[in-house]
């Protein structure tokens, strides 16, 4: 029986090849390999639109810390950069670099670019960095399709290659020049889960190696690893708890765990997270309990003695539950094991960060999910999972556990933050293929079938779920003929409306920078604002080289990359206490502003306002997170004094502070002469849709420095004190 | 009463599993005694720690876990030597040294990276 034939009707032109004598067996190796190469090259070139419709640029905020990493790890060498304290970043603080990041993605684009150079090709580290990206979601595909072969047959490996080539999921973090951590860490984190499954199927220390060393690959790339250790735990204890216990199952956890342990301690930067912090300990846990279960087995099989045996469990099941537990509760108390961070309870319970922690709330990406952007991102795949749940349950085994695993938690993580949608592709991509290919097969052994009722009917009519939920039993063949073409085309009519989805999707929501925005013209052309890029340039020409930058926290890393110059904050959101001063300062009065502003020694100040172009991601409209955030540290800060019964607005009816705070000031200086739009008052904020309630604004700390062409960035000069006299 | 019935069910289990483990081969008596040995290093530098006080951490971490590592592979090995195991039937004992040996190579390069 043909595998991969069967999938493709494209595969009925090929079979013309009998001319070149091949066997049925080459001809499908040829195939598939054709495929997948396809493939490789589709969910590489697919990636590509932004630079069609761009340039060859780094996007939106973090990649640009990333890549002026990059660059530093290429000029200096590895050993400056893991030694690199940073002075042009968290002024006056510093940031130690080498300690508090994921070296990962730096080290793997260094690494690219060095081999080309030893290729002699003369390419810049620029358009590594942008095409680092795709080019490890084509390895993704790679790892996608062996991955399916694993867990089905070679079939779903083929579709689920197919499917997370072109998934909007996926590809929302992987375009060119979105050079990110998740970029690599999706292929990590598969790639890690591959082994796994691979060396729970075989029981071999060599895979349990790989999947450590993929284990070591993801904690160097990406804070995301958590997920990693703690589902591998999960599954393990599952598998246990349902009795699938195995030896292959011991020699797979504790190698890979002891051995990803120890590789993930050697990155600074998670340390000896692994020992001392709870989000970890279910690993360790997990990994005594193995012990303890192995050598009752080990006993079990040795007394060969039920009633013995029972004694014995007694006395180690007791000693070794209180041990465990003494264990837990001493390091807890002693303050050894460190609580569970943010992050983690904010992703057991939604709620917790949007009352503790507003830093994490006031990111946009760590919103929960809306309905609508998991159709945006998985389109067909969020109908074909249950039905490939389906499949996995009816055929279990230790991957399909697995996977079904990976799916089930991802799903709920990826409901939880919009960014963990990420997460969960490629468990919804694999599941989803396993429904389209068996579905597929069955209905194509269903058409092929001739007139054999007996075998194709009993034994494979049975778990096509379509045809027999039609009832089209051995008698009515014509009809279960005719049902099952129907089908077919029906499937690869969904089929080819998700490609047409993706690449909708994906040339018109994912591929844009952000730090270049385009609008729709009124004569329909394209009208480009390149006011950030204007704005850096200026400041690293203008601005004398020590000058320190204020700005809201997520400019820092742009400000730094582009501009080249000191900045208060930055993405990297380490100290919470200094981006408070900075959310005070921008919330406070010009004059107590001031104070703060010489206490940090700040030279320029710099705003994003969208009035003028309609921009609505500027800072007016993030200012109330500004409030919340200063307001958490300095209890001065009060969010009510910024609204008007509760309702947030910057007109005439504003409240009084609002309307004098330095943020207004700033954003809306001089703002009052200018007309932005035919018909309306002169003020007329285009953002937010009204006329400004401050037209007349005098700054007396401060002076215009510069404002871009379409005035999305505004960059005051703080003055210098006046004189005594 | 029921203190002695223990004792002596205790003292049977003792007996039972002792001549019950005098029926292993040669060979896997061999790893039992490395593994045992790597534990009680082990304990060992934990009793240590425990006396002296964990400063340098990164090598108290790799001490121990280079003996934890050690055992938990040799016992894997020992899995899957073991005749009595039907999984490992088609893994040639060549092959199994051999990942042995690989994992134990990687363990230790990466200790000796920590040690500090």
């Amino acid at each position: 029986m043909e595998k991969a034939t069967d999938l493709l009707s494209s595969s009925q032109s090929f079979f013309s090849l009998k001319s070149l004598k091949l066997k049925t067996k080459q001809q499908e190796l040829l195939l598939r390999i054709s495929i997948l190469g396809l493939v490789y090259i589709l969910a590489f070139i697919t990636r590509l639109f932004s630079v069609l419709r761009y340039e060859s640029m780094i996007h939106e905020f973090d990649p640009y810390f990333n890549y002026r990493t990059t660059l530093y790890l290429t000029q200096k060498g590895f050993y400056e950069f893991w030694n690199w304290f940073d002075s042009e970043s968290w002024y006056p603080l510093g940031r130690i670099i080498g300690g508090t990041l994921y070296p990962g993605l730096m080290v793997t684009a260094a690494f690219i670019y060095w081999i080309l150079r030893f290729l002699r090709f003369a390419v810049h580290i620029r358009e590594v960095c942008v095409l680092t990206a795709p080019f490890f979601a084509s390895n993704t595909t790679l790892v996608a399709y062996f991955f399916g072969k694993e867990l089905w047959d070679t079939g779903a490996g083929l579709v689920a290659a197919a499917l997370i080539a072109i998934c909007p999921g996926y590809i929302s973090r992987s375009v060119a020049g979105s050079y990110d951590n998740e970029g690599v860490a999706i292929f990590a984190l598969l790639l890690t889960f591959y082994l796994f499954v691979k060396a729970v199927k075989t029981g071999s220390l060599a895979w349990s190696l790989g999947s450590a060393l993929g284990y070591f690959y993801m904690v160097s790339a990406w804070g995301g690893y958590v997920f990693i250790i703690n589902l591998i735990p999960l599954y393990v204890l599952v598998l246990l708890v349902v009795g699938r216990y195995s030896m292959r199952l011991y020699v797979a956890y504790n190698c890979m765990y002891i051995l990803g342990m120890l590789l993930a301690m050697q990155i600074r930067f998670v340390g000896f997270q692994h020992v001392q912090s709870g989000e970890h300990m279910a690993a360790m846990g997990v990994f005594f309990l193995m012990q303890v279960f192995y050598f009752l087995d080990w006993v079990k099989h040795l007394l060969n003695d039920q009633k013995l045996f029972q004694a014995f469990l007694r006395i180690t099941l007791t000693c070794a539950i209180s041990v465990g537990v003494i264990a837990l509760g001493v390091g807890t108390a002693s303050g050894y094991i460190s609580p569970w961070t943010g992050r983690f309870y904010s992703l057991l319970d939604p709620t917790y960060a949007k009352d503790h922690i507003p830093i994490i709330a006031s990111v946009s990406e760590h919103q929960p999910t809306a309905w609508s952007s998991f159709m945006f991102d998985f389109h067909i795949l969020l109908i074909l999972f249950p039905a490939g749940l389906y499949f996995c349950f009816k055929r279990l085994s230790d991957a399909t556990i697995f996977i079904v695993m990976y799916g089930l938690t991802s799903m709920y993580f990826a409901g939880v933050m919009v960014r963990l949608i990420l997460v969960a592709t490629p468990a919804v991509c694999l599941i989803s293929a396993i429904a389209v290919s068996a579905t597929i097969k069955n209905l194509s052994l269903l058409v092929r079938a001739k007139t054999k009722p007996t075998q194709a009917g009993s034994g494979k009519g049975t778990t096509s779920t379509k045809a027999s939920s039609k009832g089209a039993l051995d008698q009515s063949l014509p009809y279960q003929k005719n049902g099952a073409i129907a089908l077919l085309v029906g499937a690869f009519y969904l089929l080819t409306r998700y490609a047409i989805h993706c690449t909708w999707v994906t040339s018109e929501a994912y591929s844009s920078p952000s730090i270049v925005l385009a609008a729709r013209g009124a004569h329909g052309n394209r009208v480009i604002f390149d006011d950030y890029r204007e704005a850096y340039f200026w400041l690293r020409q203008n601005t004398p080289q020590d000058a320190k930058v204020m700005s809201w926290w997520d400019y820092g890393y742009q400000i730094t990359a582009m501009g080249n110059r000191t900045v208060i904050v930055d993405n990297n959101t380490w100290n919470n206490t200094h981006i408070a001063t900075v959310g005070r300062a921008m919330s406070s009065y010009e004059d107590e502003a001031y104070e703060i502003m010489r206490s940090l020694d700040v030279d320029y100040v710099l705003v994003v306002f969208g009035g003028v172009t309609g921009y609505s991601s500027d800072d007016i409209n993030k200012f109330l997170w500004m409030v919340r955030i200063g307001g958490g540290v300095f209890p001065v800060i009060k969010e009510p004094d910024y609204l008007v019964n509760g309702e947030y607005r910057v007109d005439k009816g504003a409240a009084p502070k609002m309307l004098n705070c330095l943020m207004y000031k700033l954003s809306y200086y001089r703002f009052g002469e200018l007309t932005t739009e035919y018909g309306q008052p002169p003020g007329y904020d285009r953002a937010r849709g009204v006329e400004i309630g401050n037209k007349d604004i005098k700054l007396e700390y401060l002076e215009e420095a510069f404002t871009t062409s379409n005035w999305i960035v505004r960059i005051y000069k703080v003055k210098a004190p006046k004189n005594r006299w | 009463m029921a203190k002695s019935s223990a004792t002596k069910d205790a003292q049977a289990l003792f007996h039972s599993l002792r001549s019950a483990y005098a029926a292993t081969p040669t060979n896997l008596k061999i790893i039992d005694l490395y593994v045992i040995f790597a534990i009680s290093t082990a304990l060992i530098q934990v009793v240590y720690m425990a006396i002296v006080g964990s400063f340098p951490f990164n090598s108290f971490l790799s001490g121990v876990l280079s003996c934890i590592g050690t055992a938990v592979l040799a016992v894997c090995l020992r899995i899957q030597v073991n005749k009595e195991n039907k999984e490992f039937k088609d893994l040639p004992p060549e092959r199994a040294f051999a990942d042995f040996v690989l994992c134990n190579l990687v363990l230790h390069l990466v200790i000796m990276n920590f040690l500090g």
